[in-house]
């Protein structure tokens, strides 16, 4: 029988939880990496037991682990990230100038066919890539050198490459976004880059329709439409039709439309999945209730999932990592707070139940569906 | 041989227990340990200081016969009770965090 392997990168390590494809029993193991802060687990979706964790701290800086049997053992790679040539500046907080400075490997996006290749988007914003399995890593330094980069400012997480997507259709497309510059997409493999925000609204910047200056949370794709793409910015949810080139607000009847994560349903593109937050600040659900929010048309009518969900007093954040789904045949759905649960639901969002109730802040949920 | 003492993280990173006791070719310095350090456990790379600077991580300080020495050159000889091995070299995380 197929089952399910979650990965959870928390505050204080890693943690793995397996099911059969029931997902209702699970077994937990962790904390793996234990008293480091693991911002994002990943696995290949060429060798599944092929992962990379991003464990770094205050004291000891970055270092990558990979592991070659599912997370049951680690053993550091490479961890010299290195910007290309002379770094120059980004805007800093209040509009000065600031030298780009590596802090920390926030995500991995493993090539979609090559076991050894492999994406890492950094803070300071840049995208680094090992051929190797992780062992060398270069800039793809097109994207931070865009004649736009020195424009760049942080979001309040730091200036952090977050999302990485790719497109199996076309391997020279990918899409990256950067809190808090915006999304920007790459045709040739990584070499030349151009901001992608053209019909987002940002109220908080100067200029709220600039070129570059948007916080977005999180894009999110299904593979058999990659020209269709979903985004959760800091206050909006975003839908393009044309792979960045133009968006449009399909907040529609959501409660708030401040959020970190968006995901897709496995097998219906225009079913997806948002966690509404309360902003400014705040950043906990509205009315104390955590609710996911489902929509069936690809955004604009949205639907609260409640069931087996805290209803009262829950004042949990969902970071922008940390919602995933499995492609079994009745999709999957999970997602992580900085409470310590991880929630599942196995029926695509109609009822959830934890698998763990009290893990260290939980910072990003990935899940891989298995033979 | 000198006997170094790392924050108990890298001693897992390294996959040692207890002191590290290394042989530094030539003068004893914070820089030839930390430089012989990272030779035997090249894991270790990039956490104690940076990859390419070779400055000390900002967290972390160096200890020897009870004297902070982070802020003297990474030239400047060690003790000779440090280098002939009858006391440590710390290598120190900072008391922080939660």
């Amino acid at each position: 029988m197929s089952g399910v392997r979650v990965l959870v990168g928390t505050r204080k390590g890693a943690f793995i939880l397996t099911a059969d494809g029931k997902r209702q029993n699970w077994n937990v193991s962790g904390p793996h990496l234990a008293g480091w802060e693991i911002y994002h687990v990943k696995g290949s979706p060429v060798d599944p037991n092929r992962l990379y964790a991003s464990q770094s701290s205050s004291w000891f800086g970055q270092v990558i682990q990979r592991s070659e049997d599912g997370g049951q053992t680690w053993a550091p790679v490479g961890n010299k990230f290195v910007y290309d040539g002379i770094p120059g500046t980004h805007q800093w907080y209040d509009g000065t100038p600031h030298p780009w400075e590596f802090k920390r490997i926030w995500h991995f996006e493993p090539s979609l066919t090559d076991l050894d290749t492999v994406y890492a988007g950094a803070e300071d914003a840049a995208l680094f890539r090992s051929t190797d399995g992780g062992q060398i890593w270069e800039e793809l330094s097109g994207l931070r050198t865009n004649d736009t980069g020195p424009r760049w400012s942080p979001g309040a997480g730091g200036m952090c490459l977050h999302t990485i997507v790719l497109d199996q259709s076309n391997p020279g497309r990918m899409f990256i976004a950067i809190s808090a510059a915006g999304a920007f997409r790459t045709d040739d493999g990584g070499k030349t880059w151009k901001p992608i925000n053209q019909g987002l609204r940002s109220q908080h910047i100067p200029d709220p329709t600039a070129e570059v200056g948007h916080c977005v949370h999180r894009i999110a794709m299904h593979q058999s439409r990659p020209d269709v793409l979903f985004m959760q910015k800091h206050w909006d949810v975003m839908r393009s039709e044309n792979a960045g080139d133009l968006w449009k607000e399909v907040s529609g009847n959501l409660p708030t439309d401040f959020g970190f994560v968006i995901d897709v349903h496995a097998h219906e593109p225009e079913t997806i999945y948002v966690v509404p937050i309360k902003s400014d600040s705040e950043h906990f659900p509205p009315e104390g209730k955590l609710r996911v929010y489902r929509s069936r048309t690809g955004g604009n009518e949205w639907e609260p999932l409640t069931k087996g969900l805290p209803q009262s007093n829950c004042y949990v954040n969902v970071l922008r990592d940390a919602m995933a789904v499995d492609s079994l045949d009745s999709c999957g759905v999970y997602f992580g707070t900085t409470g310590g649960q991880v929630y599942c639901s196995a029926d695509a969002g109609d009822t959830w139940a934890p698998i763990v109730r009290d893990l260290p802040a939980v910072l990003s949920v990935e899940v891989q569906t298995l033979p | 041989m000198i006997r170094v003492v790392l924050p108990a993280h890298l001693r897992t990173l390294a996959r040692v227990n207890g002191d590290v006791e290394i042989e530094v070719a030539g003068q004893a310095t914070p820089q030839s340990v930390v430089d012989a350090i990272e030779e035997r456990y090249p894991m270790l790379l990039g956490t104690i200081r940076d990859h390419v600077t070779k400055q000390r991580r900002p967290y972390l300080r160096y200890f020897a016969c009870e004297e902070d020495i982070s802020h003297e050159s990474p030239d400047t000889p060690l003790p000779a009770a440090v280098a002939s091995g009858a006391e440590p070299f710390f290598i120190i995380g900072a008391i922080a965090g939660g």
